[in-house]
């Protein structure tokens, strides 16, 4: 669009969006830095084991959600079972439950003195641990277990998309080529939705890359430990700067093979999607065992935790109904309404510029502000505390030389930290809604509201702003609801003594007192549940 | 020899009745159009015979051998037909060899790659073995569809509105094309279209749909000129409708005059007969007058409305190669070869 805009308006936004780009290259800055005694060491020692722990996390989870999502998504696409309706949108809830909260409550259940263990010794007469085998889910491969419990929805989610867009006439072609319904599954179906199912691998890969909670609870040193670690052990923020370049270096990979997966898609998928589609009919046993398969994975990932924790809430409703609770759950609310707020003014900015610039200038601002979005938690928070503390040390140097005492960590000690790296990491879902229901506006109305006189502020206010009233509603619930739930940023980036509901849940997973925290941990599977409605909403429209 | 034999079919499609006691039958290696308007079920019958769609009553046979019933059907990979899709529905993840070699299984490699250069060679597409389906033209992919179908040497052929995403520029020549390689390769075809045009060039045959029923079913010249309803009359092309006036046992008459009856049985309830505008010739000589009213320009010929000096509500279409003006009276006789006559309630 070729209009002039206040000067103004550009100046600002490219500023946000370099304070938002900020962290990143502070990352990359620190690394050079020269305290790299700490880093040497750790690569001389542990480092190769945390880098292969991660990469095995990351692949184990990748494969598991594979092979839980995709056979999931094309049941429940293109057959037709008993409860079929009901997993469409079942199968997404896992996504609200905190992977700590599932590790819990599976090392609850399955350890040593577990019900589980406990009924097994009882009924078949075993004394001690060296009775018989068991598997212990506070290892490596548990974590992956977990990690792809609450995971594979990614897959699912897309998988089930593909499947029910692509051309019937694709595989109507294959059975009338010769190919049996099975046969036509491994030769088309599965084949067309590869490029989906590698940008969900993707996401999924990215995600177990960036956790930290599950990983940390079973004790399993990754990156993301040492990130942590290092920081909060040795306090040596180049050391932590250099092991998240390693984890960028990873993050670029998966981006990579992200954004290799979207462009084949393209050619993949034409249209589609509008042919009522028709199911196959399991009927007897066959229905009966997908639903059954379905069925048990829903309850591994939503149901059996979910039983849990209201079970924890109720017992211990008086133990976990405290002045804590109520003060961390203000703590979380506040934090989060003031992030999402701003966040939604970041997008508005960013929004307004990428729609009047007449060259791909705000495309450029845009996307150099939703960076934060992909970086894991606990890189995004040593991104963060390198440009904030060395504005506290410079100010309080400044003042000292002129003898009066600096005002302490002002900005790196205090909520200021916190809200900053949630705002850095948040944005981009912000921008994004703003973005897509700007997008959704007709170019021609612009060129008629100017051609009618209007200046362009004047009409971002009277044309543009109520348009997109709803995608802003959207946007800031939706940042609302991610600033709930995140974990590892907040560990890292909290004040002394300030809880927020789930680094207050994390810290009761950890010391396997969760029936303590059962009540906040229901808050946040309760408000993580919302986007999920919203979801779910838009895929019944689609299809 | 009859390779396929429909008889008082019905399907359903989400619970209303598409098809309704239809039947039909093609005879060596024909091409049958069937067409209609969208949603009329000419779709729904040739997904039937596919087998993508089940029926409810009747049966399809091909060959000797009964493919469809209400109770049995027999699976779509054992029919051995072809179908060519609208989309064309190519695999877009395997090459161009791939796709045709598509259905040939169970065979040497070789024999294969023979197979494949053969049809390659039909479509005329040699040298594109290793293209994509996105990197090819609309035309291109279609071959490419035709050619995989014919690989699997099939008893029959179905095509769903396969020209339908050509441009109009060359849709004419691809149309021939085709038809002439179904022929070479003596493969009888059931085509579905809602372009007369398209039938017209592209089949032996012509099925006139019509609420799930075929209306008529004829070649296409006899269709056009001897319709047996208004709706195939209209669906045929511009028709138009004089009102008989008088009749006795060997005349009617209407505002162009007396027309003898011949052999031609007229039912009492007919009260008008159908004029094509190429049948209604100006000619000066001839005492019934008409005013031009309208008139437009349609490339090989104009397009006149024309209205009757004496008798005013009598309008019709005139097509001539002579350039009337606006207002200008001129005398019309009829070049009459078939009577067609219908009762068109008012």
């Amino acid at each position: 669009m070729f209009i002039q805009l206040n000067k103004k308006w550009p100046a600002i936004s490219w500023l946000l969006s370099l304070l938002l780009f900020l962290p990143l290259l502070a990352i990359v800055w620190q690394s050079f830095g020269d305290d790299q005694d700490v880093f040497t060491q750790l690569w001389a020692t542990v480092l190769p084991d945390y880098l292969l722990n991660t990469s095995l996390v990351v692949f184990g989870v990748a494969i598991l959600s594979v092979v839980i999502g995709v056979p999931v998504a094309w049941l429940v696409a293109m057959c037709q079972f008993p409860l079929r309706r009901f997993y469409v949108w079942g199968m997404l809830l896992p996504l609200a439950m905190p992977s700590y909260v599932v590790a819990f409550v599976y090392t609850d259940l399955l350890e040593y003195a577990g019900p589980i263990q406990t009924e097994l010794r009882n009924y078949f007469g075993w004394e001690t641990a060296q009775d018989y085998a068991f598997f212990d889910v506070r290892t490596l491969s548990g974590a992956c277990v977990m990690l792809a419990l609450v995971l594979y929805p990614y897959v699912y989610l897309l998988a089930r998309t593909t499947f029910l867009e692509q051309s019937q006439s694709l595989t109507q072609s294959a059975r009338l080529l010769g190919c049996s319904p099975w046969q036509s599954f491994w030769r088309v179906s599965l084949p067309l939705a590869r490029p989906a199912i590698a940008i969900a691998v993707a996401l999924v890969a990215m995600e177990s890359l960036a956790d930290f909670a599950v990983v940390n609870y079973f004790a399993v040193p990754t990156l993301t430990t040492a990130v942590y670690d290092t920081w909060l052990g040795y306090g040596s923020l180049a050391a932590a700067a250099r092991l998240s370049v390693v984890m960028l270096a990873v993050l670029f990979v998966l981006i990579s093979i992200e954004r290799l997966g979207r462009n084949k898609q393209r050619h993949y998928q034409r249209g589609g999607g509008q042919e009522t589609i028709i199911r196959h009919q399991l009927t007897g046993l066959k229905g009966i065992a997908a639903s059954v398969f379905c069925g048990v994975i829903f309850m591994a990932g939503f149901g059996i935790p979910f039983i849990s924790l209201l079970d924890m809430a109720v017992n211990y409703f008086d133990e976990s109904w405290n002045g804590k609770f109520l003060e961390y759950s203000f703590n979380s609310l506040m934090l989060a309404s003031m992030v999402a707020f701003i966040c939604l003014v970041i997008a508005i900015v960013l929004g307004f510029f990428k729609r009047l610039s007449a060259n791909k200038s705000g495309d450029l601002a845009s996307k150099l502000a939703s960076t934060g979005y992909a970086l894991p938690g606990t890189v995004l928070a040593i991104g963060v505390l390198i440009p904030l503390s060395l504005f506290d040390h410079g100010i309080n140097q400044f003042l000292e030389s002129f003898g009066i005492d600096g005002p302490g960590l002002i900005l790196s000690g205090t909520v200021f930290a916190i809200a900053a790296g949630y705002v850095v990491r948040f944005s981009a879902i912000a921008i994004g809604s703003v973005d897509s229901s700007l997008n959704k506006i007709s170019p021609s109305i612009d060129m008629v509201s100017m051609t009618l006189g209007a200046s362009p502020l004047n009409m971002l206010r009277r044309i543009h702003f109520p348009l997109i009233k709803k995608g802003c509603f959207a946007g800031v619930l939706l940042v609302f609801i991610e600033s709930m739930k995140e974990l590892p940023a907040a560990l890292l980036l909290r004040p002394f003594d300030y809880e927020t509901l789930a680094t207050y849940v994390y810290q009761f997973v950890s010391d396997e007192q969760l029936e303590h925290g059962a009540l906040a941990a229901i808050v946040i599977v309760v408000v993580g549940l919302i986007p999920l409605i919203f979801l779910n909403r838009s895929l019944e429209q689609q299809h | 020899m009859t390779q396929l034999t429909i008889n008082n079919l019905t399907s359903q499609y989400d619970g209303k009745s598409v098809i309704r006691d239809l039947s039909l039958t093609l005879e060596g290696n024909e091409i049958v159009a069937l067409l209609g308007p969208s949603g009329c079920g000419k779709t729904t019958l040739l997904r039937a015979i596919a087998g993508l769609q089940p029926i409810s009553n009747g049966d399809i046979t091909i060959g000797n051998q009964v493919i469809s019933t209400s109770t049995h059907s027999l699976a779509s990979e054992k029919r051995n037909i072809g179908m060519i899709f609208q989309d064309y529905a190519l695999f877009p993840h395997l090459s161009v060899f791939e796709n045709i070699a598509f259905g040939l299984k169970n065979m040497p490699k070789a024999e294969k790659e023979l197979a494949v250069d053969e049809m390659l060679a039909l479509v005329k597409l040699q040298g594109y073995q290793a293209r994509f389906p996105h990197e090819l033209s609309g035309g291109q992919q279609q071959r490419v569809a035709i050619a995989r179908a014919l690989a699997y040497k099939p008893q029959l052929m179905l095509l769903d509105e396969p020209f339908s995403n050509i441009d109009s520029q060359s849709r004419g020549e691809i149309m021939q094309e085709m038809r002439q390689i179904l022929k070479q390769q003596q493969v009888p075809g059931v085509f579905v279209t809602h372009s007369k045009d398209e039938a017209f060039v592209f089949a032996d045959k012509i099925a006139i749909f019509n609420d799930g029923k075929i209306e008529q079913i004829d070649k296409g010249s006899v269709l056009y000129n001897n319709p047996c309803s208004p709706y195939v009359a209209n669906f045929m092309g511009k028709t138009n409708y004089v009102a008989i006036n008088d009749r006795n046992e060997t005349h009617i008459s209407t505002c162009f005059g007396e027309h003898l009856l011949n052999d031609y049985e007229i039912p009492l309830t007919h009260n008008v007969m159908m004029l094509r505008p190429e049948q209604i010739i100006i000619d000066e000589q001839s005492d019934n007058k008409f005013e031009v009213i309208d008139c437009s320009f349609a490339g090989s010929h104009w397009v006149y409305r024309v209205q009757a000096v004496v008798e005013k509500t009598v309008i019709v279409e005139v097509h001539s190669h002579l350039l009337l003006d606006n207002q200008q009276v001129i005398g019309l006789s009829l070049n009459m070869m078939q009577l067609v006559t219908f009762n068109i309630e008012k």
